[in-house]
C-alpha cells in the first residue's frame, strides 16, 4: 500500500498556497508564480544551500531560512521580499562581483549569465566594496571545453552534476574560505584528467562564464540544460 | 562503522619503500572505507613527512575516493602539508593570549632574520616556520614550539637564540 | 570484570594508597611539562630513592593543578601543600621537606583566593590522580555512575537525571543537554552514534584539552552512559591533532577501560555494548561546528550544511547522533552518582553547575579554574585572577573566543551566566576568557579575530567567504589609519549580513568581536580614522605622507 500523500497549507507573501509534505519552500513558490532568487540552486541537482540568495523569512522563526532546502511546514507564514532580504540580496551579489573578475563586456556569456540577469533584476549598479581582482589561471588544456576560475562564483554546480548525474567526479574544491577554488582531479590541467569523459554537463550547469565551449567568441556561449530533469528521472526521481 | 566484509583487489604502493605497508595498514584497520580518508591521509604524513601526488593517488584507488576529492580534503584541512619540511621546525602560537603577550612580534623577528614567511621554508631546506592557531598553552603565552619542544614565556631574542642554536649543531 | 569485581579493585587500590605516608603529586598536563616538570617528577623519584624512602612515599604525575603560570606545579598529600615554579634542583629540599618543614620559598598558599573561590566537579580529579592509570580512577569512585546506570536505572531514568540537573551544553551555545539526550533516543534509526566534540579551536582556551590529558576516564565514562541512555552501540572522539599528550592519554585510557570491560561488548557483563574510535582532527576551527564535524568524521573536507535536520536526527552517515562536548560528558559521572537535583543546587536559575575557564592575557595568575555559574566577572579577574599586572588598568575582558566579545569594566559585576554574557553581545563560548589592559587595542583586537575567522572561513557560503576578507580588510585600513567614516559604515552594514544571512556558526558569530567593540570602545575606532591616533598606541598608524596617492 501506498503512503497516502499529505497535504501542507501555508502562506507565502499573504498568498495561500497547498503542498505535498517533503517539498521545499523554493518549490512550492515557483509553483505558485511566485519568485525566489537563487544561483546555487539548480533543479535536478542536490540543493546545497551555499549562495544564501533564496534566504526568507518564516514567522516565529528568528533566523533566515534557505527556501531551497527548508520544507514546508502546516501554517507556515513565509516572507520572501522583505526590504531587509532585498538589501542582503543585493549586498550578496555585491560580494560575488567583488570576489572574482566579472566583466561582462568581454564576457562569452554576456546576456546568458545568471548573475549578470540577477544583478539586473535586483538593480545591483554598483559595487561599493574593494575589487579583489585575484589573478587566476585560465585552463584551455581540455580539447572542447575552457575553466576560467576568474569568473567562478563557487556554486558548486559542477562538482554536484559530475558526481550525482555522470558519476565522474572529476571536479572538487581544493583549499578553503577566500582561497577556495574548483580543482579537475590532483588540482591538475583538466585536459589531462584520467577520469572526465568530456560530457560536457558541467559546461552548461555553470551559471556564469567560468565553464565554457571552445571557439565561442563573447556573448556567444548559451548554456542547454535539458538533460537535467531527464535524467533525473532516469536515477529514480530521487533528487 | 564496522569495516566492510568485501574482499577487494589490492592496489599496489608507488614504491617498494616499507613504508607504505605502514600506510596499508592504517587503510586494512578500517576495512579500506572510503570515510578512513583522513586517518590514513595522518598516517602519510606521520610517516613520510608530508603527502605528494603518488601518496594521494594510492590513497584514492585504495579507498576508492575520487582524486579531486582527496585533493579538496588535503588542502582543507592546514594540518596537511604537499611539500616536505626543513630539517628544523618552527612553530610559533598566534593564539589571542599569545598574540596579546606579544607573538607578532616573535614571527617578525624569524621572517626578519630568515626570510620566510610563515608556510614557508627556508631556500637551503634547514628551517620550515609555522603559525598555529592555537597550542592551548595560553598560561605560558607567548608560545613557541622548536622541533617539537615547547617553549613558554618566550621574547623575540629567545626565538631567535633557539634557532641558532640549530644551526650550530649542524655545524659540528 | 563484573560489578563486584570493579568494587574489589577499587578497595584494592585504596590501600595500596593508604600504604604510603604520603605522596607527591606532581602536575604532567602540557604547560607544566613545558616548564620542565618531567624532569622534575624524575629528580623527585632520585631523591626519594637516594633517601630510601621508596615504601613510604609515592610520586605521582597528576593532572592539572590550575595554576599554569607559575609552573611546574606540585601538590602534596596528605599535608596540602602547594608548591609552584618547582625546578629539578629543588627535588632534594621538597624530600627533606616531607620530614621537616616545607620548602618555604617554593609554597603557594592553598588559602589564596586563586584556590580557594573555586568549586570544582568536572576537574574534581585532576591534581589528584594519575591519568594513565584507569585504577587511580576507579579508586576515587569512577565508573560508579556508569555500574548504577548499568544496575539500578532505565535509559528513561538516566535522561530525566540528566534534565533535572539543568545541565546545558558546554560547547558554547548552552543547548539543554537532557533535552538533546531525549531527541536522539527518540529518534528512528537502526544504529545511533555519540560523538564527543574534543575539537577545542578557540584561541585562548585549553579547557578540553586539560581535560582529556588530566582525568581521560571521566569523559569515556561520561560518553557511556549517553550512549546507554540514547541506544548506541558505537562512539567517536573527534580531537584535535594540535593535541598530542591528549591523544597519547585518550588511547590509553580507551585501551584500559576495553581490558576492564568497561568498554566493548556486554559492557560489567551487561548486554549492553559499546565502542569507542579516535578521530584525529587536521587543523580546521570550523570542525568544531557539528555538521562539520560530521563530515570531518565520514572523511571529507568539513564544511557545515543548514539545519535542520539536526544531526540528533540525520547525523553521521545519516543515523541519528548525539554530540557533545567534553566538559559536557565530563559532567555526566558526578550528576549519575549524585544526582540530578545535587547538581541543580549548584548555579543560578537558568544555568547550573560549574563552568571551567582558561583565564589568560594580562592578569597575574593565569591557568586554568573551574567556578559555579553566577560568580562576577570582577572576582575572577581580580581575586581568582589577582588582578592586572604592573599597575596597568583593566580594559575589557574576552570571552567566547572568535564567536564572542569583549566586555568591558562596566560590566564587571555581571554574573557569568549564558544569558547575562549574551545579553551585553558576548557568549559564554566554551570557556576561554581573555584580560586585556590598557596596552590592548580593541580595534586591533577585533582585526585578530576577523583575521582568524577569515583564515579558517570553510568558504561555502558567499557572506562568510567574502564578507569576512571584507571585514577585515576594512578593520586593515582602520588601524592603519587609511580609513574614512564610510568605511566604518560599510563595515557596520557588512557585519549585519554575515550575521544573518551566513550558513553556519562560524559565520553567523565571526563579527560578534566587531559589534562588542563598537558598541562599547567605538571611541577607539574614531580616534582611528578621525584623529589617525590609536589610543594604546598598538597599530602602526601611517602618516599621511606615507600614504600612497
Amino acid at each position: 500500500m501506498r503512503a497516502p500523500i499529505r497535504i501542507k497549507t501555508l502562506t507565502i507573501d499573504g498568498k495561500e498556497v497547498s503542498a505535498r509534505e517533503g517539498e521545499t519552500i523554493l518549490q512550492v513558490a515557483r509553483e505558485n508564480g511566485i519568485d525566489i532568487p537563487t544561483l546555487c540552486y539548480l533543479e535536478g541537482l542536490e540543493p546545497y544551500g551555499a549562495c544564501r540568495l533564496c534566504l526568507v523569512e518564516v514567522k516565529g522563526i528568528n533566523r533566515l531560512l534557505p527556501a531551497c532546502i527548508t520544507q514546508v511546514e502546516e501554517g507556515m507564514e513565509v516572507i520572501t521580499n522583505s526590504e531587509r532580504l532585498v538589501k542582503y540580496r543585493k549586498m550578496i551579489l555585491e560580494l560575488l562581483f567583488s570576489e572574482r573578475n566579472h566583466t561582462c563586456s568581454v564576457c562569452v556569456v554576456n546576456g546568458h549569465c545568471e548573475l549578470q540577469r540577477l544583478a539586473q533584476k535586483l538593480g545591483v549598479t554598483n559595487i561599493r566594496y574593494p575589487y579583489r581582482y585575484p589573478n587566476l589561471p585560465i585552463d584551455a588544456t581540455h580539447d572542447r571545453f575552457v575553466v576560467d576560475h576568474n569568473r567562478c562564483v563557487l556554486c558548486t554546480r559542477c562538482v554536484r552534476v559530475c558526481d550525482q548525474i555522470e558519476g565522474a567526479h572529476v571536479w572538487d574544491v581544493m583549499g578553503r574560505g577566500i582561497n577556495s577554488r574548483i580543482i579537475a582531479d590532483l588540482n591538475q590541467p583538466w585536459g589531462t584528467s584520467d577520469v572526465c569523459t568530456s560530457c560536457g554537463k558541467c559546461v552548461h550547469v555553470c551559471p556564469t562564464g567560468a565553464l565554457f565551449e571552445k571557439g565561442k567568441a563573447v556573448a556567444e556561449m548559451e548554456k542547454r540544460r535539458q538533460f537535467l530533469p531527464y535524467l533525473t528521472v532516469m536515477r529514480g526521481g530521487k533528487q | 562503522m564496522p569495516p566492510a566484509l568485501i574482499e577487494r583487489p589490492r592496489v599496489a604502493p608507488p614504491s617498494d619503500d616499507k613504508r607504505w605497508r605502514i600506510v596499508e595498514g592504517t587503510m586494512r584497520r578500517h576495512g579500506y572505507q572510503p570515510h578512513a580518508l583522513i586517518e590514513t591521509l595522518h598516517t602519510v604524513q606521520e610517516t613520510f613527512g608530508y603527502i605528494d601526488e603518488d601518496a594521494m593517488r594510492f590513497v584514492a584507488q585504495s579507498l576508492r575516493v575520487p582524486l579531486s576529492q582527496v585533493y579538496g580534503v588535503v588542502t582543507f584541512y592546514h594540518f596537511f602539508t604537499l611539500k616536505p619540511q626543513g630539517e628544523h621546525i618552527c612553530v610559533v602560537c598566534l593564539g589571542t593570549a599569545c598574540y596579546i603577550k606579544g607573538a607578532p612580534q616573535i614571527l617578525e623577528a624569524i621572517e626578519r632574520t630568515y626570510g620566510v614567511q610563515p608556510g614557508e621554508t627556508t631556500k637551503d631546506g634547514k628551517l620550515s616556520l609555522l603559525a598555529a592557531r592555537c597550542l592551548g598553552a595560553c598560561g605560558l603565552a607567548p608560545v613557541a614550539v622548536f622541533d617539537g619542544q615547547v617553549v613558554g614565556k618566550l621574547s623575540p631574542e629567545d626565538a631567535l637564540k633557539q634557532i641558532r642554536r640549530w644551526e650550530n649543531d649542524d655545524g659540528r | 570484570m563484573t560489578v563486584d569485581e570493579l568494587q574489589q579493585l577499587a578497595v584494592k587500590e585504596q590501600e595500596e594508597k593508604q600504604r604510603y605516608k604520603c605522596c607527591i603529586n606532581i602536575c604532567v598536563a602540557t604547560g607544566c611539562i613545558m616548564c620542565g616538570s618531567d624532569r622534575v617528577k624524575e629528580a623527585l623519584e632520585e631523591a626519594v630513592k637516594e633517601r630510601g624512602l621508596e615504601k613510604e612515599v609515592l610520586v605521582k604525575g597528576v593532572g592539572c593543578l590550575g595554576l599554569c603560570s607559575a609552573g611546574p606545579m606540585i601538590y602534596i598529600e596528605p599535608d596540602g601543600i602547594i608548591y609552584h615554579k618547582v625546578s629539578p634542583e629543588d627535588a632534594p629540599a621538597i624530600v627533606q621537606g616531607l620530614i621537616s618543614t616545607p620548602v618555604e620559598r617554593l609554597i603557594c598558599s592553598p588559602e589564596m583566593p586563586f584556590f580557594k573561590r573555586q568549586v570544582k566537579i568536572v576537574m574534581e580529579n585532576s591534581g589528584i590522580i594519575d591519568p594513565e592509570r584507569i585504577e587511580d580512577y576507579i579508586a576515587v569512585g569512577g565508573y560508579q555512575g556508569l555500574v548504577k546506570v548499568l544496575t539500578e536505572m532505565s535509559p528513561s531514568e538516566v535522561i530525566e537525571e540528566v534534565t533535572k540537573s539543568g545541565l546545558r551544553g558546554r560547547g558554547g551555545a548552552g543547548y539543554p543537554t537532557g533535552l538533546k539526550w531525549s531527541t536522539v533516543a527518540k529518534a528512528n534509526g537502526a544504529r545511533k552514534f555519540v560523538v564527543c566534540n574534543a575539537d577545542e579551536g578557540d584561541p585562548g582556551a585549553y579547557m578540553d584539552r586539560t581535560v582529556l590529558e588530566s582525568d581521560p576516564h571521566r569523559v569515556i565514562e561520561g560518553m557511556v552512559i549517553a550512549a546507554y541512555a540514547v541506544g548506541a552501540q558505537q562512539g567517536y572522539i573527534y580531537v584535535r591533532a594540535e593535541y598530542p599528550l591528549a591523544i597519547r592519554r585518550l588511547r590509553t585510557a580507551i585501551r584500559q577501560a576495553e581490558r576492564l570491560n568497561l568498554l566493548g561488548n556486554n559492557i560489567l557483563g551487561t548486554t549492553f555494548s559499546f565502542h569507542i574510535e579516535l578521530r584525529i582532527g587536521a587543523g580546521a576551527f570550523v570542525c568544531g561546528e557539528e555538521t562539520a564535524l560530521i563530515a570531518s568524521i565520514e572523511g571529507k573536507r568539513g564544511t557545515p550544511r543548514p539545519r535542520p535536520p539536526y544531526p540528533a536526527e540525520y547525523g553521521l552517515w545519516g543515523y541519528p547522533t548525539l554530540i557533545n562536548n567534553v566538559e559536557t560528558f565530563a559532567n555526566i559521572p558526578a550528576i549519575i552518582r549524585n544526582g540530578g537535583s545535587w547538581f541543580a543546587k549548584i548555579g543560578t536559575e537558568k544555568s547550573k553547575g560549574t563552568k571551567v575557564f582558561a583565564l589568560a592575557g594580562r592578569v597575574v595568575n593565569t591557568g586554568l579554574i573551574e567556578v559555579p555559574m553566577g560568580i562576577t566577572l570582577r572576582e575572577i579577574v581580580f581575586d581568582i585572577g589577582g588582578g592586572i599586572p604592573e599597575g596597568k588598568k583593566f580594559k575589557a575582558v574576552q570571552t567566547g573566543g572568535p564567536s564572542g566579545g569583549c566586555i568591558p569594566e562596566q560590566f564587571l559585576d555581571l554574573p557569568v551566566d549564558y544569558e547575562s554574557l549574551t545579553k551585553v553581545g558576548s557568549i559564554m563560548g566554551s570557556g576561554g576568557m581573555i584580560v586585556m589592559d590598557e596596552t590592548s587595542c580593541m580595534v586591533d583586537v577585533a582585526k585578530f579575530f576577523v583575521e582568524f575567522c577569515m583564515s579558517e572561513s570553510c568558504g561555502k557560503c558567499v557572506p562568510c567567504r567574502v564578507g569576512t576578507s571584507h571585514m577585515y580588510e576594512l578593520l586593515r585600513r582602520i588601524t592603519n589609519g587609511i580609513a574614512t567614516t564610510g568605511d566604518l559604515e560599510l563595515l557596520e552594514e557588512l557585519c549585519d549580513l554575515v550575521k544573518n544571512a551566513s550558513l553556519c556558526g562560524l559565520g553567523q558569530t565571526a563579527p560578534n568581536p566587531v559589534l562588542s567593540t563598537l558598541r562599547y570602545f567605538r571611541h577607539e575606532y574614531e580616534a582611528h580614522i578621525l584623529d589617525k591616533n590609536c589610543p594604546a598606541g598598538v597599530c602602526a598608524i601611517q602618516r599621511l605622507e606615507e600614504v600612497p596617492a
